[in-house]
């Protein structure tokens, strides 16, 4: 089931090519086995499944790894020279932790959202236009940033002044234009790394609603620090922890499931010491 | 409660007189002697730039006219004449010095900033860097000489280019990795989580961003090889001709410029020529203070005064930022 | 590096994204490196500087050896050449502007950060202090033969007259001279001690200030007896940066020292330095000339070299020190 294929145009006949078929429901498979920054440990054993046009949500204290774990998702830790990374990590059925892989090509099929809004030094058309560029696309490039704003709600505040500079927008402005940008090329699946927690509430709950309307098309998985966003936004919820009693630092995740069952009946104790509040 | 009285300190009251101020007690004199004898001293130190830019002015302006771009300099019992050939000679040469420095240099920074910042290779390529921007002016004209004039077997126009642009490579390194730095590493992040190549990131975001430092550094390049004599003296020598003279443009030989036209008719003991000499350099410093604007109207934030100084404050407070690896 | 290949996924139809095409994977090494070529550059750059002057000097060396840093005379026409003059004029001059313009520097860096001026003219002042570097070497050169010249040298005459007994002033200034020449290198090293001054005296911690000025001192007291000593290593390396930059400087000293090969301490009398020497000779210089020419050159750039690389090693030096 784990087939690559070569050139950039053709496909060989030969080997199975993928397609949506293959993958019903699970869009990515984590199966970590161990994570290394130089020789500290940072995460250990640890499967996460995210299914398609869901919204998936890692949430846990800090220092657990959360981040860490949807960074490898699209192999952003590989800009970190000390990392490394045991295990598989399972794109629509290609692992693509192999080492034949182009991370820059797993990374345009993957749009990832930070948690600082981060818009390019040029104008608002120019940023949301930007991986519409670099993939190189030849259809009616106004059209599809026109789409790509009004999808990500910012389109309306922003028709006039196409022109300004991304960085001059507000904070919660910012981020919709980082979305816009980051869906811009339709990627299947959308990474956000606690995409509003340098926001204030009411861009947040801008956001929040953006996210649900998003995973309709779009596969998103969310790392947050916020409980509630959990419960508001997502499906199915991962609890990172780090053995906090033991004083441990490595995290691993302890429950994975839908979200009303991991809130309303945890499994595991660390889950449910957590959700009450006794620790964050 | 304190049960010993014997063991009680005697405490003096206060008395208003030694709260008071005193100019006259002797602390209170050396201090007001010290500060009257720094607001001196600061003035003093100005009075040069003003003494500088008031005789520019004043014997400078006596032979501004049009003249100067189009007449060629008096030889020496002539009279009038200008010296348009020299600021051709000083575009041209200072242009090629851009050519050659601006994007090795640019090329250079990229790697020491973005790509191998803290390997042996930055570190070693960063001290010969930091080590050419002290190379005495002569003797970048000494090496020129050495490299080109004896290769080519004349003077021109190049050699001279080439000896300006030695001065001017360390500045644009050390400036442009500047800049580059400055770019915002969450920008960067966005850039290769967009998908792009490293070499992408750096020519569609990096670059970009940084662009208005990296103008900064190459201006200041540029106003530092302006006002070069020394590498000049006998890279390029002088000429009393134009450079496209008798229909052809001829380079590879001996060049007018500016700076070497200040310095030749300064020694002369004609009034002509002084006049002269005051009038271009009134040109070469205006050109200068020019530079300067044009830089802080490109510049996003306020970097003083365009000059060596502010090479040599990045020399020292690029060492602050050793911290960061993540 | 392996030869990679390409995934190619076909999920979603929209999806308008392409895996990078072998020409940009191309680019992307091939510029890296090239910049790494470029870096590489530099560290050759600096070394063909080092080879080039000194395989032009090699001949000379040979010919005359160490006597050629004693020797006292330069004539070309009887093929005797020596540098001690003009060694002794560059290090006398660079002494002389490091003490005045040194003093002046750190003076105005005091100036500028111990409050003695509200910010807005505080930065007009150190936009006025870094204008002095903007203006060409050639330029100082002219003011000073015309202007700075003529206003020292009665005030010159009346010290040389009653004083002449001390060395210093045994001389009258008949025009160029040490004097001048010592007088606008400080000028021109005056805005490099002073901000390198500034910056090791905006490092001092707020709470160093603090201490002293809670401690109940004058300004001056706190400023001599806590911020100069705390700052010392930092203005020690811009004072050795003042001195680099004026052991290299040309132009002005070529138009303003005189010209003349001999040791004197007289301040008003004409000297010589290095790169005045090479500046005026070579343009006329015959074959043995030259060659004894790039000798003198070769000492010149290993001079500037020592000095510069030690006020370099003393500012990355005393940055570490600063703390947190």
């Amino acid at each position: 089931m784990t087939t690559t294929l070569e050139g950039s145009s053709t496909m060989e006949t030969g080997g199975t090519v993928p397609t949506e078929a293959d993958f019903p429901q699970t869009a990515i498979q984590c199966r970590i086995q161990e994570l290394f920054y130089g020789d500290f440990l940072a995460v250990r054993n640890s499967e996460v499944n995210i299914r398609k046009q869901q919204i998936t949500a890692f949430i846990g204290p800090s220092g657990c790894g959360k981040s860490t774990v949807l960074r490898c998702i699209n192999r952003m830790n590989d800009l970190i020279r000390t990392f490394r990374f045991k295990g598989e990590l399972l794109f629509q059925g290609i692992n693509i932790y192999d080492s034949s892989i182009d991370p820059v090509a797993v990374r345009r099929h993957i749009g990832m959202v930070f948690q600082q809004p981060n818009p390019f030094s040029m104008s608002i058309y120019d940023n949301v236009a930007f991986g519409l560029r670099l993939n190189r696309f030849k259809g009616k490039l106004a059209e599809k940033v026109e789409h790509s704003l009004q999808r990500a709600g910012l389109w309306n505040e922003v028709k006039d002044k196409l022109k300004n500079n991304g960085l001059s927008l507000s904070g919660g402005q910012q981020q919709r234009l980082c979305i816009a940008r980051a869906i811009a090329t339709e990627p299947s699946v959308l990474l956000m790394d606690e995409p509003c927690s340098a926001l204030d509430p009411i861009a947040t709950r801008i956001i929040e609603e953006l996210m649900l309307e998003l995973k309709e098309k779009y596969t998103i998985a969310i790392v947050t620090h916020n409980m509630q966003q959990a419960t508001r936004v997502a499906d199915e919820t991962a609890f990172f922890s780090v053995d906090i009693y033991k004083g441990g630092r490595t995290g691993y995740l302890v429950e994975f499931g839908p979200t009303d069952q991991v809130f309303s009946d945890p499994q595991e104790d660390l889950t449910k010491q957590y959700i009450s509040g006794e620790f964050s | 409660m304190n049960q010993s009285s014997a063991a009680r300190v005697e405490r003096e009251e206060v008395t208003l007189t030694e709260l008071q101020k005193n100019v006259w007690e002797p602390r209170s004199l050396f201090n007001g002697f010290l500060n009257i004898l720094t607001w001196i001293m600061a003035l003093l130190a100005c009075l040069p730039l003003f003494s500088v830019l008031v005789m520019l002015i004043i014997r400078g302006s006596r032979r501004l006219s049009w003249s100067i771009f189009t007449e060629l300099p008096p030889t020496a019992f002539e009279m009038g004449g200008g010296f348009g050939n020299a600021i051709v000679g000083t575009l041209v040469m200072v242009g090629v010095g851009m050519f050659l420095s601006v994007p090795f240099g640019i090329l250079a920074a990229v790697f020491l900033a973005e790509l191998g910042p803290d390997s042996k290779i930055a570190a070693t390529a960063r001290f010969c860097a930091k080590t050419l921007t002290g190379l005495p002016s002569i003797l970048a004209g000494v090496f020129a000489y050495a490299a080109v004039v004896l290769l080519t077997g004349t003077y021109s126009a190049p050699a001279g280019g080439i000896a300006l642009s030695l001065l001017m490579v360390p500045t644009v390194i050390l400036t442009a990795e500047e800049a580059m730095k400055m770019v915002p590493r969450i920008m960067k992040d966005a850039a290769h989580g967009i998908g792009c190549t490293h070499t992408q990131v750096i020519t569609k975001v990096i670059i970009p961003t940084a662009m208005p430092g990296i103008i900064t550094g190459v201006i200041l390049a540029v106003a530092r090889a302006a006002g070069e004599t020394a590498p000049l003296l006998f890279t390029a020598l002088f000429s009393e001709y134009w450079l496209f003279q008798g229909g052809h443009v001829g380079v590879m030989q001996p060049t007018a410029s500016l700076a070497v036209l200040i310095y030749n008719f300064s020694g002369m003991p004609y009034e002509n020529q002084i006049e002269l000499a005051w009038t271009a350099s009134l040109f070469l410093v205006f050109m200068v203070l020019v530079l300067n604007l044009v830089s802080r109207a490109i510049g996003q934030r306020d970097t003083g005064v365009v000059t060596m100084v502010m090479v040599i404050r990045k020399m020292i407070t690029s060492k602050k930022d050793q911290g960061e690896s993540k | 590096m392996a030869r990679r290949q390409f995934v190619r996924v076909v999920f979603s139809g929209d999806s308008v994204s392409v895996p990078p095409s072998k020409w940009e994977v191309f680019c992307d090494q091939a510029f890296r490196g090239f910049t790494w070529a470029c870096t590489l550059g530099i560290i050759l750059l600096l070394f063909y500087v080092l080879y080039e002057i000194g395989k032009k000097a090699v001949p000379a060396m040979g010919e005359h050896g160490l006597s050629f840093l004693i020797t006292q005379s330069w004539d070309a026409n009887k093929g005797e050449f020596g540098i001690l003059p003009q060694i002794w004029g560059t290090l006398y001059s660079s002494f002389l502007a490091l003490l005045i313009g040194g003093t002046f520097g750190v003076t105005v860096a005091i100036f500028l950060t111990q409050d003695f001026m509200p910010a807005p003219l505080q930065a007009v002042f150190k936009n006025i202090i870094e204008l002095l570097a903007a203006i060409p070497s050639v330029v100082y050169g002219l003011w000073g033969i015309f202007v700075l010249i003529p206003l020292i040298r009665p005030f010159c005459e009346w010290i040389h007259t009653h004083l002449s007994w001390i060395p210093f002033f045994s001389t009258s200034l008949a025009g160029p001279g040490m004097l001048p020449a010592a007088l606008v290198l400080a000028i021109m090293i005056l805005p490099t001690v002073a901000a390198v001054s500034q910056d090791s005296l905006l490092a001092i911690p707020y709470k160093v200030k603090e201490a002293a000025y809670g401690m109940g001192t004058t300004r001056w007291e706190a400023i001599l007896k806590v911020m100069l000593p705390t700052a010392s290593h930092g203005i020690f390396g811009a004072l050795v940066l003042g001195l680099g930059r004026a052991l290299g400087e040309t132009m002005a000293l070529a138009m303003l020292v005189g010209n003349s090969n001999q040791i004197t301490l007289s301040l008003f009398s004409p000297a010589n330095t290095l790169a005045a020497l090479l500046a005026l000779n070579f343009p006329e210089a015959g074959k043995v000339e030259t060659q004894a020419l790039m000798y003198a050159a070769i000492m010149l750039l290993l001079i500037t070299l020592v000095v510069n690389v030690i006020g370099q090693a003393i500012i990355t030096l005393t940055s570490k020190h600063r703390g947190v």
